[in-house]
């Protein structure tokens, strides 16, 4: 890995997602920002040159939702081995939910976990905080403590607050600061013990079923508690039709609500369970074909704002069991360029817009641009929009090797990725 | 998809879902069994079929019935049988599923009869078993009991000849049922015209209708005229709860009595997987009446058990030679 040089990418297909723009040219970079774009600076001299002939320039990918699973889960996976896989995917930062052990419910817990981020100097980390203590759902947490220590928002990971009272007093605490809540909406009394979306194919397969209202009355609740409160929400991981025409309304009604939905629910459906296989465990449960279609159109119209990876590092032991007692999740850091191009391809987006749902609407829930301009951050995703690889679960850089996606042909894959202006990673020529 | 209970030719190598098995190989084992039961009046009893194979019962969940017929069904296809309780806590804080199975290879199993409390834990273990080993489901969460279907086949076969002509009605608690989910299957493979299912909204599946059956909330139009009834076992912990209000408000709709059986066809037979509430699901004076078949469903099971058995390891042992 270099330091920081001056840097210029040659001859790029430099593409704006922040403006919808695409422009062919050369970036100038220095001191970790943009510095030139088409020409150079007065004075620039390039230490390094990186030939971005054919292949596309755009800002590096902003993942909202990537477990990295330290601290308490080092057995899956840790944190170089995670930001590894980041940069190898293009993520330059990674929002990482509260959901750790202990999980962050603590200032120095942020700080530390940050500080460990630093030291591998590889993406950047954004840690959400936990918004109760120890997620347990009873006692709110230092909120205005967290966010000094790094904190960009505040969620229950995938723990719901059984208490709507407790969620109240949150969201109206939160309000009081302007902070943001994450909240990944689901009744947990009917949950109880599901596995898969109840439907035709979970009653075939005998497996316990997540209806649909566990998701619509959550997001009914959260909206009528936004506006008892003011307070903003993300509302992350939709994994339903009916879910996503609430939010569609709401959203019209002008309330301060945005959403995003991970990639495996975009592509994948429940009848892809086929033979009770765990690979195919999410929470919230891969639901409908018909559901499946509608996230995927409402990406195209804008209810859904952002996509995130939802990766989910988990060993084989955790997936080496029945379907109802497996580990839900899958590793996804990589695969989050390949799986919105798809996303983009068989639904005619342009690349612009398709690159915007992965980096500069989700940049700016960090408060930041990401965009092509002078001055922006040099955090830049050099790739081949049409490469074709196959996935090879242990080619991955995650220590997570488990995917659906397994065997499965993608096309898109990062060269460079280069984080405040620094190389940091580099594709073996193949 | 490749179906895992079928090897490259088609045959059935493990058992572990009526779905989808073909007509032929439904009416093989029900021919083998035939065969056995007919031995069987002739006064043989024990059969060389299984020769110097271990069968291993696994039982991850209560059963004694079960697990009984499965023994003497290995028994009497002379196999070396072990049975073993498996209670789901010991597994989950130590030894994995896997870890267990491996294990028991190692001791040199042949056939895995496997009774598990999560859908699908037979298909993850058949996956992972060595070449040659034979898994046949004993019952997976609510997904499947194939061979409890297929008695019920040869008992409905017993009974009433052909299957083409026949109204079957399954009654009761459909939602937490292996046995229906697999009679529903094997039923519709066989040609049964019209299956019906019996119950109260919170004791079915979401689109059970997608399986090809008709749903009726009520006996009295759902017996009219059926040939078949099949009641299901009404576990203890549904009784009350959110499910049910009461045992006596269950049995007042939907348990089966004289008088609603008289709705069905006059020859009408009355079905029941065992073991029986009585009073709950079934009035006694239809249990113990003439119109019942539940004892000999109990008599062609261990035939039943002994030909699916017996073709595993036979197609097993045809792969590897």
């Amino acid at each position: 890995m270099s330091e920081t040089r001056n840097t210029v990418i040659r001859n790029g297909r430099l593409i704006d997602p922040s403006v919808g723009s695409e422009q062919l040219g050369d970036l100038y970079l220095a001191d970790g920002k943009i510095v030139g774009v088409g020409s150079a600076p007065a004075g620039f001299v390039a230490e390094l040159e990186i030939d971005a002939t054919g292949l596309v320039v755009a800002p590096g990918l902003v993942d909202l939702c990537a477990r990295l699973r330290e601290p308490g889960f080092e057995y899956k996976a840790t944190l170089p081995s995670e930001m590894a896989a980041a940069v190898a995917g293009g993520v330059t930062s990674i929002v990482c939910p509260p959901d750790t052990d202990p999980p962050l419910d603590e200032p120095g817990l942020v700080m530390n976990l940050r500080a460990r981020a630093r030291k591998h100097d590889l993406a950047r980390l954004y840690p959400v905080g936990a918004l109760t203590v120890g997620l347990k759902g009873k006692e709110i947490t230092e909120m205005a403590q967290l966010r000094e220590a790094g904190c960009v928002a505040f969620s229950q990971g995938d723990v719901p607050i059984a208490d709507l009272q407790v969620l109240y007093r949150a969201m109206q605490y939160a309000a009081t600061f302007g902070f943001e809540l994450r909240l990944r909406p689901e009744e947990a009394s009917l949950v109880n013990d599901g596995v898969a979306h109840d439907g035709e194919y979970a009653s075939r397969l005998g497996l316990t079923g997540i209806p649909v209202i566990a998701e619509t009355l959550a997001i009914a609740q959260i909206v009528q508690l936004m506006r008892a409160t003011g307070c903003r929400v993300h509302i992350t991981r939709l994994s339903s039709a009916d879910g996503i025409a609430l939010v569609r309304t709401a959203k019209h009604e002008g309330l301060p609500l945005t959403c995003d939905v991970d990639m495996n629910h975009i592509h994948l459906a429940d009848v892809d369970i086929g033979f009770f296989n765990s690979q195919y465990r999410f929470d919230p449960p891969l639901r409908s074909v018909r559901d499946r279609d509608a996230i995927a159109a409402a990406l195209v119209d804008g209810t859904i704002d952002a996509i995130c990876s939802d990766h989910s590092p988990v060993d084989d032991d955790g997936k080496l069991l029945p379907f109802a007692e497996a580990e839900r999740g899958a590793t996804g850091l990589e695969l989050l360029l390949p799986l919105t191009l798809a996303w983009a391809r068989r639904n005619k987006v342009a690349l612009p817009q398709a690159l915007a749902k992965i980096s500069s609407f989700p940049a700016s829930k960090l408060g930041f641009t990401a965009a092509l301009t002078v001055g922006s951050r040099a955090d830049l995703l050099v790739f081949d929009a049409e490469e074709s690889w196959r996935v090879t679960p242990q080619a991955l850089r995650s220590q997570g090797k488990n995917t659906p996606f397994a065997g499965m042909e993608m096309q898109g894959r990062a060269r460079y990725t280069l984080v405040k202006g620094k190389l940091v990673y580099q594709a073996e020529q193949g | 998809m490749l179906n895992p209970q079928l090897n490259s030719q088609g045959e059935l190598i493990h058992l572990l879902t009526t779905e989808g098995l073909p007509k032929r190989i439904l009416n093989q084992i029900l021919d083998r069994a035939a065969e056995y039961i007919a031995a069987g009046d002739a006064g043989t009893k024990k059969f060389a079929a299984l020769t110097g194979r271990s069968v291993f019962n696994l039982f991850f969940e209560n059963s004694t019935r079960t697990r009984t017929t499965f023994e003497i069904a290995a028994k009497r296809l002379s196999a070396d049988v072990t049975s073993l309780n498996i209670q789901a806590s010991s597994t989950a804080k130590g030894e994995t599923l896997l870890d267990t199975i491996h294990n028991l290879e190692a001791m040199g199993a042949d056939l895995f009869v496997v009774r598990h409390a999560q859908s699908g834990a037979p298909y993850l273990i058949a996956e992972h078993v060595q070449p040659g080993i034979a898994v046949v489901n004993a019952g997976d969460g609510r997904h499947a009991h194939p061979t409890q279907a297929l008695l019920d086949m040869y008992t409905i076969r017993h009974f009433k000849g052909d299957f083409t002509q026949l109204r079957v009605a399954i009654v009761g608690d459909v939602l937490h049922s292996r046995v229906a989910r697999s009679d529903i299957h094997a039923l519709s493979t066989l040609g049964c015209p019209e299956i019906r299912v019996i119950a109260p909204k919170t004791l079915l599946p979401v689109g059970i209708e997608s399986l090809g059956v008709h749903v009726y909330h009520d006996m009295a139009s759902g017996l009219k005229d059926v040939d078949v009834v099949i009641m299901l076992r009404l576990q203890n912990e549904r009784m009350s709860g959110a499910f049910l209000p009461s045992t006596q408000e269950f049995f007042k709709h939907y348990g089966l009595t004289p008088e609603k059986l008289a709705l069905a066809s006059p020859d009408a037979i009355v079905m029941h997987p065992g073991p029986m509430n009585r009073g709950v699901e079934i009035d006694s004076a239809v249990a113990d009446g003439a119109r019942a078949v539940i004892l000999p469903q109990v008599t062609f099971g261990i035939a039943v058990r002994m030909a699916v058995m017996a073709i595993v390891s036979e197609n097993q042992r045809g792969a590897q030679a």
